[in-house]
């Protein structure tokens, strides 16, 4: 099991949407228990791979390695191989357990073509896996890309009145971006073959020779194929100005596939970004001017989303405008370029699958009980439903990054690099910060205190026993990292590390082998020095 | 063979050879003809009997094929019979592959849909069967006369083929559209090919295309060539539907019978693409210079006319002939990238597109050909909405090709459109590219609405859609291939490169 154990976390959800097609549709509650027991399943294999992560954790390069390069497909040069190391492996954590608590949440929220989509979730499930699993570009590719299909038909079956718009945006958008991204992959490909004369997509082979691109082509060609990769991902961030699908898509999207949404698909962007568009473009990412357009776009999210976040009526809208913000953090932590903001960032990223994903669990559960996610329409929810009140207070503090929660840790560490990279940033970014506290205060204001007004709020069931199942692990995690962080700041500290090492001193093909371009790409890592400056 | 032994039997200048490599086509044309005969007989609630030797027939030629293919390696590359008319290399075997698998499949599709229709007769599948004896003489023609004669069987069979529901104005109407259009445009490549026998003194493409070369050296710029070859390239430009040459296509395509819609899309189009590739890179290869910019413009405006058109329609089946109109285009572009002798890729690209192309597309017509009902027409948009609720089978399937048509990954279709971009990156096309990727995002928005209408709305009748045994088996057909060639497609890029092995440098051993 310890050899295979990726590729048993990687394809249990799909499974389990198998063995869902069998069971007959009219029998919503076998559906139910079953399609909970994958979802759980789901997550207790994953739970083998902590203890053997940790053993492994400062060992340097990817773990758990399977298959190899060139496996699937040699004729093109594709494989089935898969590796993770501390980036892959926490979110790959934060996927099965959201999973299993989205799954779960799912259980009255959803009571129409049942079987559909517990199948589609679980399918979703192992696409989102596998992007994070995946060592070979074409692999990583092609989970990119089918990952969209049940997440479209989520959206468009059980989403709200918009939902085919929404949902059509959402496939759009992502293809839109990830076609470049395509080309980009075929150009590194043949970029390889030309440099060493092997045709494959093994990432960690295109690692070596992909840093050469500046001294062979050009910065222009270089920066057009960083771009090619950044519009991809930074519309799946999504980063200003590609989020406008975000408000859409969450607002839409039934309750759960909000949370897997905000949880788990944002962060396959910064994800992207981390694995790829820094080790690939090592001298690209030190170009001042880029370096800051990336920055200026990740500080106008952070503001831009906590500004939109103020003035939202609907509840969920405005966490989803928030995550603009959350993410915006997330991405100036990347483009720092050094250790403790990648850590940083990566900690940010599982934080806002945590408390974000609460967010909506929370609003979803207003949304059952009232089908309307006004603000107006409440008020004084904390008399009537109190349990509720106060994880809903755990959780909206926990997002706002008061100390002692998970957000302040991630956070923190994200201000505290951009100060060290430069301290105007760090100064642009804070009042991101204040301005988070100012729209969730408000928001929680609005919705729990005060009296009921509204006489249909007066007789509001409290959370019910699974409700409180979905959310008490959240509540437990936001204090676990909140308290102690140490252990997640260990697992991030080799790859970190790792990815910072690339982008300064990136390991190319050396004179040692046959290599056409052995000199230029000498004087490409003596160049990049110079652009730092 | 039995069958060759016995025509050897009539004194004939032709031996083993011939009868082998003409094997496919003989077969076809005596299965056809002994349906013919068989009909007669057939009282006429049984006509539809007729599929199962049709069926049989290209059973037995696709054993046919599978000798030739078989012998092929130790016979060098490739087989000429009937004085070198015919030639039989590996790229025609793909493509007899291609139009039998594409023939049965529509013929599986065709029973239920013509009964439906009231119009099973026995001719229905001569016709098809010589349909198919046409299109394989376009892919091993090797003569000038040759590929017409094959074009024109094709043609033929197939203006009747469209216009096979007599009751019934659109198709009568599509029928006569096509068969206008298409004997002008025969009238043009008629013209065409006469001119280069005309510069050439020969009808042999390979003799041709020396003759060529040495005119080409005297003068790059020779206007009769050019009017030639302008003349040969509108003609089969117009077989594959491209634009400019792609009005009678929707037309045609939305008053056919969908089994035969779904048969000219995927085979006879193949059928226009083993012709020129064919022509263009046997025997006009020395006029790359002069038709490739040619190509560049009908491509790029295939692309923008087929999916910008495609987004209004209503009718599915003008749809999905809008979105094969888009198809042709990528695949032009493949054409554009790749000339065969110094980059393949392209080519491989066009001939793996044409794979998965047919199973998916005729997979689409497939789940078509089941939602005609009593009184449904079963091909506008309303008609499928709330599939998933009436057939889920049918919706999932229909999801898998209109994802694989879209070019999502891991479906067939992502890895026609992967390798056609392959090729444009490889040799340095990266604004066509750029375009190609960005209309292949247009296109999803139109398969889209067709999976929005199937999962997301409600069914508009609530009469119920039942699907008969020979389309079911069709479907599941076409949908596992749509899946097995996206999970494991090292084996069938295997057999595509053993096809384009014929191209690059041994095309010059051919000669």
């Amino acid at each position: 099991m310890y050899n295979h154990i990726l590729s048993i976390i990687l394809f249990t959800p799909l499974v389990g949407a198998f063995v869902l097609l069998c069971i007959p549709g009219s029998n919503k509650t076998a559906i139910r228990w079953t399609a909970n027991f994958f979802g759980f399943l789901g997550f207790a294999v994953s739970l083998p791979l902590v203890s053997w992560f940790w053993a492994v954790k400062s060992l340097p390069g990817f773990k758990f390695m399977e298959g190899a390069p060139n496996s699937w497909i040699p004729t093109i040069g594709a494989g089935y191989y898969l590796g993770i190391d501390g980036i892959s492996f926490l979110l790959i954590m934060l996927t099965t357990f959201l999973g299993a608590i989205s799954i779960l949440s799912s259980w009255s929220a959803i009571d129409n073509r049942v079987k559909e989509y517990y199948a589609w979730f679980l399918v979703l499930q192992t696409g989102m896996l596998g992007v994070f699993m995946s060592l070979d570009f074409f692999l990583f590719f092609v989970f990119w890309e089918a990952m969209l299909v049940p997440m479209y038909l989520l959206i468009g079956i059980w989403g709200g009145p918009r939902r085919v718009y929404a949902s059509i945006k959402f496939f759009l958008y992502t293809l839109f971006g990830s076609v470049f991204m395509l080309l980009a992959i075929i150009f590194l490909y043949f970029f390889h073959h030309a440099q060493t004369g092997v045709f494959t997509f093994s990432i960690l082979e295109l690692y070596k020779t992909a840093p050469l691109l500046p001294a062979v082509y050009g910065p222009t060609a270089a920066v057009l194929l960083f771009l090619a990769f950044f519009v991809g991902f930074a519309i799946k961030v999504p980063m200003f100005p590609f989020h406008t699908w975000l408000p859409d898509a969450h607002v839409e999207a039934p309750t759960a596939g909000s949370v897997i949404l905000a949880g788990v698909l944002l962060k396959m962007g910064t994800y992207g970004l981390i694995r790829f568009s820094l080790p690939l473009f090592p001298a690209v990412v030190h170009y001042p001017r880029l370096r800051l357009a990336m920055v200026t776009l990740s500080i106008i999210g952070i503001l831009y989303g906590a500004l939109v976040s103020l003035v939202q009526k609907d509840m969920k809208k405005l966490v989803a405008y928030s995550s603009v913000s959350h993410l915006g953090f997330c991405t100036l932590g990347i483009f720092t370029l050094n250790t403790l903001g990648l850590q940083g960032s990566v900690l940010q990223q599982i934080n806002h699958g945590i408390s974000t994903g609460a967010l909506f669990l929370i609003v979803g559960i207003l949304y059952e009980r009232r089908h309307t996610r006004e603000i107006a329409e409440y008020g004084g929810i904390g008399t009537v439903m109190p349990v509720y009140a106060t994880i809903a207070l755990i959780m909206f503090l926990s997002s706002m990054g008061l100390p002692l929660l998970n957000g302040f840790v991630g956070e923190f560490a994200i201000l505290q690099a951009t100060f060290l990279a430069r301290p105007v940033w760090a100064a642009w970014a804070v009042p991101g910060v204040i301005l988070a506290a100012a729209y969730l205060l408000w928001l929680y204001q609005r919705v729990f205190f005060g009296k009921v007004e509204n006489p249909k709020n007066a007789a509001l069931p409290d959370l019910t026993p699974r409700e409180l199942a979905t959310l008490l692990p959240l509540v437990a995690l936001a204090f676990w990292i909140g308290l102690y962080p140490r252990p997640f700041f260990a697992i991030l500290d080799q790859p970190s590390k790792e990815i910072v090492e690339m982008v300064e001193h990136p390991k190319t093909y050396n004179a040692a082998q046959p290599l056409k371009a052995a000199q230029v790409a000498q004087s490409a890592v003596e160049s990049t020095p110079e652009a730092v400056r | 063979m039995a069958l060759a032994a016995m025509f050897m039997m009539v004194p004939s200048p032709f031996g083993a050879v011939d009868y082998r490599a003409g094997a496919p086509m003989i077969l076809l044309t005596l299965f056809a003809l002994g349906i013919l005969c068989v009909d007669l007989f057939l009282p006429a609630s049984r006509k539809q009997y007729s599929a199962a030797p049709a069926l049989l027939g290209l059973f037995a030629a696709g054993l046919a094929t599978h000798e030739i293919q078989r012998v092929l390696p130790a016979n060098g590359d490739a087989l000429r019979g009937f004085f070198g008319i015919i030639l039989v290399d590996p790229l025609a075997v793909y493509f007899f592959y291609l139009f039998l698998v594409g023939a049965a499949l529509s013929i599986l599709i065709s029973v239920k849909y013509l009964e439906i229709e009231r119009e099973n007769h026995g001719e229905f599948y001569a016709l098809l069967l010589a349909c198919v004896v046409g299109m394989m003489c376009m892919a091993a023609g090797n003569d000038l006369v040759m590929l017409f004669i094959g074009l024109e069987l094709m043609a033929l069979s197939s203006y009747i083929l469209v216009g096979f529901l007599r009751g019934n104005k659109r198709s009568n109407e599509a029928a006569l559209k096509y068969l206008l259009l298409g004997a002008f445009s025969s009238a043009i490549l008629a013209y065409g090919l006469s001119l280069f026998y005309g510069v050439s003194g020969t009808t042999n493409l390979a003799v041709l295309c020396d003759a060529l070369t040495q005119r080409m050296e005297a003068n790059p710029h020779d206007p009769i060539v050019l009017l030639a070859m302008l003349g040969v390239l509108a003609g089969m430009l117009f077989k594959i539907a491209a634009v400019p040459f792609h009005m009678w296509a929707p037309d045609v395509y939305e008053g056919a019978p969908t089994s035969v819609t779904g048969f000219m899309s995927v085979s006879v189009k193949a059928a226009g693409w083993a012709m020129m590739l064919r022509v263009l890179l046997f025997g006009l290869a020395p006029l790359r210079a002069l038709y490739v910019p040619t190509l560049v413009f009908v491509a790029l405006a295939t692309l923008l006319v087929g999916n910008l058109a495609a987004i209004t329609q209503h009718n599915l089946k003008r749809l999905l002939a809008y979105s094969s109109i888009s198809h042709v285009g990528y695949m032009l572009l493949g054409l554009v990238a790749s000339d065969g002798v110094t980059s393949r890729t392209g080519i491989k690209g066009i001939l793996f597109y044409l794979l998965a192309y047919t199973f998916m597309n005729l997979g689409a017509f497939t789940v078509l050909t089941s939602l005609r009902r009593r009184n449904i027409a079963g091909d506008d948009i309303e008609d499928i909405a709330g599939l998933m609720q009436k057939a889920p089978m049918e919706a999932i399937c229909m999801l898998i090709f209109l994802l694989s048509l879209a070019g999502i990954p891991p479906f067939a279709g992502f890895y026609g459109k992967y390798f056609i971009f392959l090729s444009l990156i490889e040799t340095g096309h990266y604004a066509l590219a750029t375009v190609a990727v960005l209309f292949s995002v247009v296109g999803l928005y139109y398969y889209l609405r067709i999976a929005n209408a199937m999962f997301v709305r409600t069914p508009a009748t609530s009469e119920p859609v039942t699907v008969a045994a020979g389309v079911n088996l069709a479907l599941i057909f076409s949908a596992a291939a749509t899946i097995v060639i996206g999970l494991l497609p090292n084996i069938f890029i295997r057999a595509v490169d053993w096809s384009v092995s014929v191209l690059g440098p041994s095309v010059a051993q051919l000669r």
